[in-house]
């Protein structure tokens, strides 16, 4: 009797364990394979500079929006909090640090992610249901260096450079609160905001981007190539691309910081 | 004595725990067009992705022109694949493409060509399968079931291949519009001397093009010979499935 209670037990344990693992299995043959394809001609020049537009260029209202409300709410918390206190310059770093490190790299990714990672696994969900992928094999073109490598090298690329963008978005938000919010003096915070600019922190948030790039293409690449079943199925691969690479950016938030700055 | 363009010897593939090919042999002769009927599910659209690589098989050989393309090389496969075309069931257009870049997808991707050289290729290979050449930049969504099957025939054989695949390519269609499709990949075989295989369950196209008929339940090949002999044969299974019959030896899963 205690034994079938194990083996229950187990069986319950072991069948979402094994379908894990084997999915984690499928992943990384996935990100092998893609990375082995992004490194190898031909490459889709074109494609890759369609990509950089839909993700770059297109997501610049998106990410400046995100920026500049992150930045000015900032500006206006940390205010309270440090009221008395020398408080311009206090809200200039505290403005400073927390957009370059945290918010421009992580609320971008996170937007860009609804964004494009939907879009992507859409895309190629909707491509794959209707043969459009097999047509590409029987074309003598491969979907990973046609589809993917472009996608996967756009978002690598161009993430950072929103990030740059939103990070000067939300120091100008900072900015707007505390001279017209706050009553700062502007030369006195645009000092002090340069004075305690430092390269670590842009390329702290420039790193972070670059990851969030990767994983918000390789999301929505490998959840797309994976639907099946018609609408339902290319409706799923867009929630899971986007749920994924969300959650994924988060982690990888907390992991790249940490490799950064544990001391 | 003609030679054998494809060769298959014992294919089996399995999905989870049901047996979709169970030992399957089939030849084709060159320039031979050759038909595989059977129902819904029994493996016909899984045999020809496996004879162009885009599924393996668990086991068994697939001969092209005398070579093993299972497990073969991704340069091999390549290789192969110019040498095919294929056309889609719902026709497998590139929706972000115009039509003609569809049809001069090869052409563009594979050999370089320039893009208004293509586009004259394309519109030629268009009016050869009877669209005119102002269907030429609109978008594949623009069009009608049997003009995309067209689209697509048109994108199959614009590279010239030796071996044509053709799914289903009358499902959908009215029968006339099917019997026009017919008469398209006739002409264009015949134009190309191409070797074909069909998979369809439509007996007025399977008559049509075939210049050979094989049957395919349960996984294995179970039946295969010309029109004429196919229209002879006591065989309950062909009987079965060319006349249409819910009753027979053939069980219809539910």
């Amino acid at each position: 009797m205690q034994q079938k209670h194990i083996e229950t037990f187990l069986r319950t344990l072991g069948k979402p364990l094994v379908k894990f693992v084997i999915s984690l299995g499928e992943l990384v043959l996935f990100i092998l394979k893609s990375l082995y394809h992004a490194f190898t001609p031909p490459f889709y020049l074109k494609n890759f500079v369609k990509q950089m537009l839909d993700i770059g260029f297109y997501s610049l209202p998106v990410v400046g929006l995100t920026t500049i409300f992150a930045g000015m709410v900032i500006a206006m918390q940390s205010y309270s909090g440090f009221a008395g206190m020398g408080a311009e310059r206090m809200v200039a770093d505290v403005v400073l640090i927390s957009v370059t490190r945290e918010l421009a790299p992580v609320l971008s990714a996170l937007m860009v992610a609804g964004r494009i990672g939907a879009a992507m696994a859409a895309e190629i969900g909707t491509m794959k249901v209707t043969e459009q992928l097999d047509a590409l094999t029987t074309l003598s073109t491969n979907p990973f260096k046609y589809l993917f490598a472009p996608r996967l090298w756009a978002g690598f690329i161009v993430l950072p450079f929103l990030v740059l963008f939103g990070d000067v978005i939300g120091i100008f938000g900072g900015y707007i609160v505390g001279i017209y919010k706050l009553g700062f003096n502007p030369a006195n915070y645009i000092n002090a905001t340069l004075e305690y600019l430092q390269a670590l922190d842009i390329t702290t948030g420039v790193v972070k981007a670059a990851a969030f790039g990767f994983i918000i293409a390789l999301m929505g690449c490998y959840n797309g190539y994976r639907s099946k079943g018609g609408a339902q199925g290319v409706g799923e691969a867009t929630t899971n691309a986007v749920v994924s690479a969300s959650i994924l950016i988060l982690i990888f938030n907390y992991l790249i910081t940490e490799l950064l700055f544990a001391k | 004595m003609s030679e054998t363009k494809i060769s298959i010897r014992d294919l089996h593939k399995v999905f989870g725990s049901k047996k979709v090919l169970d030992g399957v042999d089939l030849d084709i002769q060159k320039g031979e067009s050759l038909v595989v009927i059977g129902g819904s599910g029994t493996g016909k659209s899984v045999l020809i992705k496996c004879i162009q690589g885009l599924l393996t098989p668990d086991s068994g050989s697939i001969k092209i022109d005398g070579v093993e393309t299972v497990d073969a090389k991704e340069s091999l496969k390549k290789d192969m694949h110019s040498k095919m075309g294929m056309l889609f069931q719902g026709g497998a257009l590139f929706d972000s493409l115009s039509v003609w870049e569809n049809v001069a997808f090869s052409l563009l991707e594979n050999h370089h060509a320039a893009r208004d050289h293509a586009k004259m290729e394309a519109i030629r290979v268009l009016r050869q399968v009877g669209l005119a050449p102002d269907v030429a930049d609109l978008s594949p969504s623009e069009l009608s079931g049997g003009m995309q099957k067209r689209v697509g025939l048109a994108r199959a054989i614009i590279t010239k291949p030796e071996i044509i695949f053709f799914d289903e390519p009358t499902t959908g269609l009215d029968p006339i519009m099917a019997d026009v499709i017919n008469d398209l990949i006739i002409e264009s075989a015949k134009g190309l001397g191409a070797t074909t295989l069909t998979i369809t369950h439509d007996m007025a196209s399977a008559r049509k093009i075939a210049d050979k008929i094989a049957m395919l339940y349960q996984g294995k090949i179970i039946w295969q010979g010309t029109v004429k002999e196919m229209d002879k044969t006591d065989d309950p299974f062909v009987v079965q499935f060319v006349n249409g019959c819910a009753q027979g030896p053939i069980k219809v899963e539910v």
